[in-house]
């Protein structure tokens, strides 16, 4: 192949490192600027980092104890509607998935149809009677309404964890033999054995590829929490980021430190999970690629 | 004997199977009941709610045809064709350089380089930052006076615009951070995979015939990965319409509504002025377009798009 000739070897390494450059050059910005003094903000020429002797790591404590502006309890609001939606994500998606793979039911064709049909449903058709609906019936069964509190946010979740991942744990249950079912059954195991027992263990890879996907994209969402919550002290990181860029600062000082502080303080989770769990999430990909 | 037999049996397997589609039903149960509640039931419930004047605050939805149809396809709501046509503006400039490049990238980690795993990881990163923190930190680079992008242009001699704060330039702006996320995300990983299916034996035959790198490419390696390139398109496509919460947390839709997304406008319709009829029409809008783009893509692909199996039926 082509790469085979010394100068067309170099130009593709050249490339990579210059497109590396490009995909890290905001983050390297953005880390730069979380450790500058509001002096260093509006220079020029823009510094990447400021001197040592001059870096104040104190910014992301600082972005914790912004007076009246609860970051920390955005951060656990965070975790808390993430790690909920995540866990009846993917409990109730394996659930579904085991229907799907392992019974023969009427209809259960047509319906695996439909929610391939809704993989490429945008949820935004939806929000407007979603948002009536968890306003309107718990008003009228309890007499309050769930606007305003995170229980739309989580209970879809624990309704099959979305069509992504009830299509990926079946395609997996799939390829683990039935042979295995079978012996267990004659062994006296009912179909909740089998599943704890055979299937999930061996779908250890599979689990953790959804539970992955379906807690980034909790911890990402912003139209929700956006159209459901109004108190900030309720607001999750996505909506609570951008509450911030629109405070009032007192006194008026740059603060795009403090602004990249943040921003940095809602990755650093996402990158920690991708690299710990890396190849779940190329697994993932492909088999969503592939199989799709 | 046979029959007895078979009669013995077949209703004790007939109860068997009654016992399975239960069991299974009441396995699918949480999607089944999900879709009903959260996806099926909101369809049809925005479909009626599309042809009513229905606001928050007035309680009975007034059933008035088409008129909220009418109201958007007339132009009487102002903002709903420019909204449709930036969002398809939008979508018309990211999915070709967005799918373009996340192939462009892909190739190029596919050529057998060293360090493959980190220049992944490198490209992968941008596509792991959620939405809002890339759009705070982008903002802060696109700043013309203090940004660094401005500064770097003016490296290299080139006076930098003012980006988001320009209504010639805020939507570029907003493509060049989509891309950003986009090109090294799952569309490139989903190409690597892709890549590396196609068969070493027929690009080294083709070589042996004397065919360059640039035939091999466009009639090996495209045919071979044509499902994976209709896969991201389609979603490339229906992500690109999507486009909301950067335009919202880096320009509010503006400047002068040069960046005023279709959905956004539905939330705006929806949420902030609580016209619940009007924003479900929207919604249908916008839903028949998604569908009819995503449908014309798939009809359009049995021209382009190569299934190995279906060669083999051709063949005979």
């Amino acid at each position: 192949m082509l790469a085979r000739f010394a100068p067309w070897r170099g130009a593709l390494y050249l490339t990579a490192v210059l497109l590396s450059a490009a995909f890290m050059l905001p983050f390297v910005f953005a880390v730069g600027t979380s450790f500058k003094p509001p002096s260093l903000l509006h220079v020029h020429p823009p510094l990447l980092f400021p001197p040592l002797s001059q870096a104040q790591p104190e910014n992301y404590w600082r972005v914790f104890n912004f007076p009246g502006i609860p970051f920390a309890t955005f951060y656990a609001n965070t975790l808390i509607i993430t790690l909920s939606a995540t866990l009846g994500g993917v409990l109730t998606a394996t659930a579904s998935a085991y229907g799907f793979a392992r019974f023969r039911w009427p209809g259960r064709d047509l319906f695996f149809t439909v929610l391939l049909a809704t993989l490429v449903l945008p949820e935004e058709v939806v929000i407007i009677p979603k948002f009536l609906m968890f306003h309107l019936i718990p008003d009228w069964l309890f007499g309050q309404t769930w606007i305003n509190t995170w229980r739309p946010l989580i209970i879809p979740s624990w309704f099959g964890g979305g069509a992504f991942a009830v299509f990926l744990l079946r395609q997996f249950f799939l390829q683990i033999p039935r042979d295995l079912d079978e012996a267990a059954v004659i062994d006296g195991a009912n179909s909740w054995d089998i599943l704890w027992s055979i299937i999930a263990p061996l779908s250890k890879p599979a689990l953790a590829t959804v539970a992955v996907f379906t807690f980034l994209g909790h911890w990402n969402d912003f139209i929700h929490p956006l159209i459901y919550l109004n108190s900030t002290d309720k607001f999750p990181l996505s909506v609570g980021l951008r509450w911030l860029t629109q405070q009032p600062t007192d006194p008026i000082e740059p603060r795009e430190n403090l602004l990249m502080a943040a921003s940095m303080l809602m990755i650093t989770p996402a990158i920690l999970l991708f690299f710990s769990l890396q190849r779940y999430f190329v697994r993932g990909i492909v088999m969503s690629g592939i199989k799709g | 004997m046979g029959s007895v037999a078979a009669a013995a049996v077949r209703p004790r397997r007939s109860a068997a199977r009654r016992r399975e589609a239960i069991a299974g039903i009441l396995w699918s149960s949480p999607w089944l009941v999900g879709f009903f509640l959260f996806t099926f039931g909101p369809m049809i419930a925005s479909l009626y709610l599309a042809f009513t004047d229905y606001t928050i605050s007035n309680l009975s939805p007034k059933i008035v045809g088409f008129d909220n149809f009418a109201r958007a396809l007339s132009g009487q709501d102002h903002l709903f064709w420019p909204s449709l046509v930036r969002t398809l503006q939008f979508a018309a400039v990211m999915v070709p350089l967005g799918v373009g490049g996340a192939l462009a990238a892909a190739v190029l980690l596919n050529q057998g380089i060293r360090l493959v795993a980190l220049f992944r990881t490198l490209f992968f990163l941008p596509s792991l930052t959620p939405v809002v923190a890339s759009a705070v930190i982008w903002a802060w680079l696109f700043n013309p006076n203090w940004g660094l992008l401005n500064h770097l242009l003016a490296g290299i001699g080139i006076k930098g615009p003012k980006w988001l704060s320009d209504p010639d330039t805020a939507m570029a702006s907003l493509i060049i951070v989509a891309l950003w996320g986009a090109i090294g995300g799952s569309t490139m990983v989903v190409f690597l995979a892709g890549l590396q299916g196609v068969p070493k034996e027929m690009l080294e035959a083709a070589e042996i015939d004397g065919a360059g790198a640039m035939r091999r490419f466009w009639t090996i390696t495209i045919p071979m990965i044509s499902p994976t390139l209709l896969f991201n398109l389609v979603l490339g496509i229906i992500g690109a319409l999507k486009v909301f919460a950067s335009p919202v947390v880096m320009t509010a839709g503006g400047p002068s509504y040069a960046t005023w997304t279709f959905i956004l406008h539905l939330y705006q319709n929806g949420f902030q002025f609580f016209d619940m009829g009007y924003a479900s029409a929207l919604a249908w809008v916008f839903m028949v377009i998604v569908v009819s783009l995503t449908l014309l893509n798939l009809r359009v692909s049995r021209s382009w798009v190569y299934y190995e199996g279906e060669a083999r039926d051709d063949a005979r």
